[in-house]
């Protein structure tokens, strides 16, 4: 895997999160991708509202946006193999997102072993100073040519 | 000692079914994602029934992780919203049919939340069960499982602690 240069890595990942069928759904759009880092944002929609009475969006909304920008980030990242898996994520909710502004993430990988990824990431509003929301994950990192990583966990 | 006579079971089906209504329903993200709730008695299993926005690897296919996680989040804060309406519906301090679906203010706030995923969300029908471990005038913690065909086969699993409501008294 080490053998594809950052720029198809990036272009791989790309890809694959802009085909998932979830992301569309929510109106996800990458902004940024490559050596291991991404950006997403989810613009405002009243359908993923989470409390009606002051029209703030649901944590698993935030959540759905947390997992494909950790994902997106290891798929991206040199050391880690095209495709990848969650093993777990873990979300903390600082304040409740301002109603009518887009959400944006960005992830981390900052280490791949020779089976796991680790990556940490933060949602934020239009207020850059004071987050939504942080995320720390683990991922699979499956390097053998006989499993992929997604049969892993099958 | 006078005998009271046990209400009709419909009344008592009914005052229930109103509490779980107005806390299910009006919520637009959980009908997004299609979540339904079954009861017995108080016991509550969340249904999210497949559908192909719900995919995450479309490969596979499997279900989207945030999908999992917005699925066990919804079954936590659901299930001890519940547990603390239940008291109160059952003892007549809270009439059900005042509670207005979405305007519930019971619902507990969020503080973080952990998914394992213990195996890949498959294209079907997912369930899940929590169970709030501790409920704290300030604070709960819940855990919830998920799991598909088979019930001892879990796909994932979470617990969330959470920040309660605060009650005007």
């Amino acid at each position: 895997m080490k053998s594809l240069s950052p720029e198809k890595k990036a272009e791989i990942a790309r890809r694959f999160t802009e085909a998932i069928p979830h992301c569309s759904a929510l109106g996800m759009s990458l902004d940024e991708i490559g050596e291991g880092e991404a950006l997403i944002s989810m613009p405002y929609d009243t359908r993923f509202i989470g409390d009606p009475r002051t029209g703030v969006i649901h944590g698993g909304a935030v959540s759905a946006l947390m997992d494909t920008c950790c994902g997106a980030a290891v798929m991206s990242h040199p050391d880690a193999p095209a495709i990848t898996a969650t093993i777990d994520l873990r979300i903390d909710y600082m304040r409740p997102a301002t109603p009518g502004q887009a959400i944006r993430a960005r992830a981390t990988c900052y280490r791949v072993t020779k089976s796991v990824a680790f990556v940490r990431a933060v949602a934020m509003d239009d207020d850059d100073d004071r987050p939504v929301a942080t995320a720390t994950g683990t991922f699979t990192a499956d390097h053998s040519p006989s499993r992929r990583s997604s049969e892993a966990l099958s | 000692m006078s005998f009271k006579r046990p209400e009709p079971v419909q009344v008592v089906k009914q005052r229930r079914d109103a509490a779980l209504h107005s806390l299910v329903h009006g919520v637009p993200y959980v009908e997004f994602l299609g979540i339904e709730f079954e009861r017995h008695g108080d016991e509550l299993t969340a249904v999210l029934p497949f559908a192909d926005k719900l995919i995450g690897n479309p490969m596979l296919p499997a279900i989207h992780g945030g999908v999992t996680a917005a699925f066990l989040e919804t079954s936590a804060i659901i299930e001890l919203g519940w547990s603390i309406l239940w008291d109160e519906i059952e003892d007549g301090r809270i009439d059900p049919e005042s509670l207005i679906p979405g305007q519930n203010a019971l619902f507990p706030k969020t503080i973080g939340f952990t998914v394992d995923y213990l195996r890949s969300g498959l294209p079907r029908d997912a369930y899940a069960r929590a169970r709030v471990t501790r409920s704290g005038r300030r604070y709960a913690s819940v855990h919830v499982e998920a799991w598909q065909d088979n019930r001892d086969r879990l796909f994932a699993q979470a617990t969330g602690h959470f920040l309660m409501p605060m009650r005007d008294e």
